[in-house]
């Protein structure tokens, strides 16, 4: 296991009122994410929990695209990663918050 | 005196040949083997039949057995190089000259062959180029092919996968060669003649079905949500704007996916009716839910499916089926249709350039092409207009009067920016490149052109190559949608920006497209299972896709 953190400014905060939102599930090339409001509404902190070492560079490019092009803000985020790949990461970060802006379920 | 029918002559003298090891028409299969020791001459172009699906196994085996001091030199020319036979034939030295279309299974064998000299490579072709050179130049001496019946006169059923077999015996036997038939059984009348007994000099009872590839079953049970993001751009982004009815889906997961959001994303969106009505195409299990919930009007096929038979015998106001009432499938006119009459192609390849080329050979295996060179190119001899030709004709080239303006097909590379393995779908060089060095070939092996390609499909969204004006556009739409990969993450930032402006890059949410959508339960079947109850049980899949 590797633990990676990074902290962005996130160019629009998450909308919705929702506390908390879970997307995905812990699986090979899965990976489950768990996105809870907490922090300032201008950044976004992420850590990473993967079985896959050595993809730094990746993940902060992944990341920070995300970041730039969601809305992150205000948002702590975890992810629990069995190897997904960039794709995946990319779609499940989507929608988390996508459905951090939904009334609870 | 010259003599003009030497050729028919020769023929004469083979069949008087065969006849010793036969009764009438009939071949015994313990006899198979001196059989074709004595109508087969060394140095012959022996068109051994099988595709991408059916196999003439039987003949196949018989072929890899017959002494190579007696039959040595075979020039094959066949579409596929699929059963180990095949290749066993130049390890055994019985052939040495290879022109073919499809190597599926035997990739990794055929490329070692290739890289020891043990091949002598003619060309790796299409479908309809293949077949069009067995008119022109390439015209057999032998045709060893298979069908489900034939009567003692030589009249053969070939039923639903007749596929090659027309063509390969128009051209060999109008063309003074020797067709020998394998097949699952001889009976007093075939059910319908599909090739007429004249046409045929030999049969041999296998004693069985000649052996089917299922390669077009995809089990729902495996598509991602990925993919399913993919299908629905090009049903929104692409199927929509353009209006395409008329159309071919190559094979894989992402076209399976679009199959299944037919009835439930597509019908959201009111497009039932208006996309997708008309195809070339093998029957898809895939595209059952379509056809029950009434999307689909015509459907003309390369060949059958394994366990599709008795569905499509059931649907022929759809199909195209016999006097029996079995599908009559036939590669070279599906692939006519899919080249003059569809609108847009799509498929998946394994490696995209930066310019735009495509290809599925990796450094250790030669795939060959099959149908997807053909269908996936503009055909410049088109002259009827229909819309979606007209508007892609219309972006690439918005100067031109109309009048004088060509269409252009829509040709669209669909896949996820990593591939199996992690493997980047976008390379700087092809593998294809590579391969042309190595084995010093004249020209690379390359799937879809550059030229032809109109669109790019993946998880980060299309890029309309239509629309880009010059090089450099052209280059940057395309890293533009390469993801995470390393041609993705050396785009112009900048430049990507203005082109999304411009609409040649469209990304998900630029399409108002819901990532919450991209998931399984939007799938109008999520198991081979659920396939087989859409089709109110006339679909038996193999047992291999049976898993419950």
């Amino acid at each position: 296991m590797e633990t990676l953190r990074f902290e962005f400014s996130a160019l629009t905060p998450a909308k919705g009122v929702r506390k908390t939102a879970l997307v995905g599930v812990v699986a090979s090339g899965n990976l489950e994410v768990l996105l809870e409001r907490e922090g300032a509404p201008d950044r976004c902190t992420i850590e990473i929990n993967t079985s896959a070492h050595g993809f730094r560079p990746l993940w902060e490019a992944v990341m920070a695209d995300f970041t730039s092009r969601r809305t992150a803000g205000g948002l702590r985020i975890s992810i629990n990663d069995g190897g997904a790949r960039p794709d995946t990461v990319s779609l499940r970060l989507a929608q988390g918050v996508r459905l951090i802006e939904e009334p609870q379920a | 005196m010259k003599q003009w029918d030497l050729h028919g002559k020769a023929r004469q003298a083979r069949i008087a040949d065969g006849m010793a090891h036969a009764a009438g028409k009939v071949v015994a299969a313990d006899k198979l083997v001196a059989f074709l020791e004595a109508v087969i001459l060394s140095g012959d172009r022996v068109c051994l039949e099988g595709d991408n699906q059916k196999q003439a196994d039987l003949l196949a085996r018989a072929l890899a057995q017959v002494d190579p001091a007696k039959i040595h030199d075979l020039h094959m020319i066949q579409s596929g190089v699929v059963l180990p036979e095949h290749l066993d034939l130049f390890d055994k030295g019985v052939a040495r000259r290879l022109d073919f279309s499809y190597s599926g299974p035997q990739s990794a064998r055929i490329a070692r062959m290739l890289f020891g000299g043990k091949i002598e490579l003619g060309a790796i072709h299409t479908y309809l180029e293949l077949f069009a050179r067995y008119f022109i130049d390439l015209t057999p001496q032998v045709a060893l092919i298979a069908a489900v019946s034939a009567d003692r006169d030589g009249n053969l059923y070939t039923g639903p996968n007749t596929e090659d077999t027309p063509t390969v015996v128009e051209a060999t036997s109008f063309g003074n060669g020797l067709v020998i038939a394998q097949v699952g059984e001889i009976v007093d009348r075939v059910p319908r003649v599909d090739i007429p007994g004249d046409r045929v000099h030999f049969v041999v009872d296998a004693g069985k079905p000649f052996y089917v590839e299922p390669l077009f079953t995809r089990d729902p049970a495996a598509i991602t949500e990925t993919q399913i993001l993919t299908a629905m751009l090009a049903i929104k982004g692409l199927y929509q704007p353009y209006g395409v009815r008329r159309l071919n889906h190559g094979i894989g997961f992402n076209t399976a996916a679009i199959e299944l959001l037919l009835p439930t994303y597509a019908e959201r969106l009111g497009l039932k009716g208006k996309i997708c009505t008309h195809w070339a195409l093998n029957p898809h299990p895939t595209l059952i839910p379509a056809i029950e919930a009434g999307w689909v009007e015509q459907i003309h096929c390369f060949g059958s499916e394994v366990g599709m038979d008795d569905y499509l015998r059931a649907r022929s106001d759809i199909f195209f089926t016999g006097s029996d009432g079995s599908l009559r499938s036939n590669r070279a006119f599906s692939q006519t249709a899919g080249l003059y009459a569809c609108d847009l192609f799509i498929g998946s390849t394994l490696e995209i350039d930066l310019k735009g080329h495509s290809s599925t050979i990796t450094p250790d295996r030669i795939a060959g092409f099959g149908g997807a060179p053909n269908m996936g190119s503009d055909a410049r001899g088109r002259r009827h207009p229909s819309a979606p030709w007209l508007q892609a004709g219309q972006e690439a080239d918005p100067d031109t009067p109309a009048p004088l303006r060509r269409g252009r097909k829509l040709v669209v590379q669909i896949g996820e920016t990593f591939g199996e393995a992690n493997a980047p779908l976008f390379v700087e060089k092809l593998s294809a490149l590579e391969l042309a060095e190595k084995l010093n070939l004249p020209l690379a092996p390359i799937m879809v052109y550059a030229d032809d390609t109109t669109h790019i499909i993946t998880e980060e969204g299309i890029a309309n190559l239509l629309l880009c004006r010059d090089k450099d556009e052209h280059e940057q739409a395309i890293r533009g949608v390469a993801g995470f990969t390393e041609v993705g993450r050396q785009r112009d930032k900048k430049m990507v920006e203005r082109l999304r402006e411009r609409k040649v890059i469209q990304r998900p949410e630029d399409l108002g497209i819901d990532p919450l959508d991209a998931n399984r339960s939007l799938l109008a079947a999520r198991s081979i299972k659920d396939l087989m109850l859409a089709s109110g049980g006339l679909y038996r899949p193999p047992s291999r896709f049976r898993n419950w």
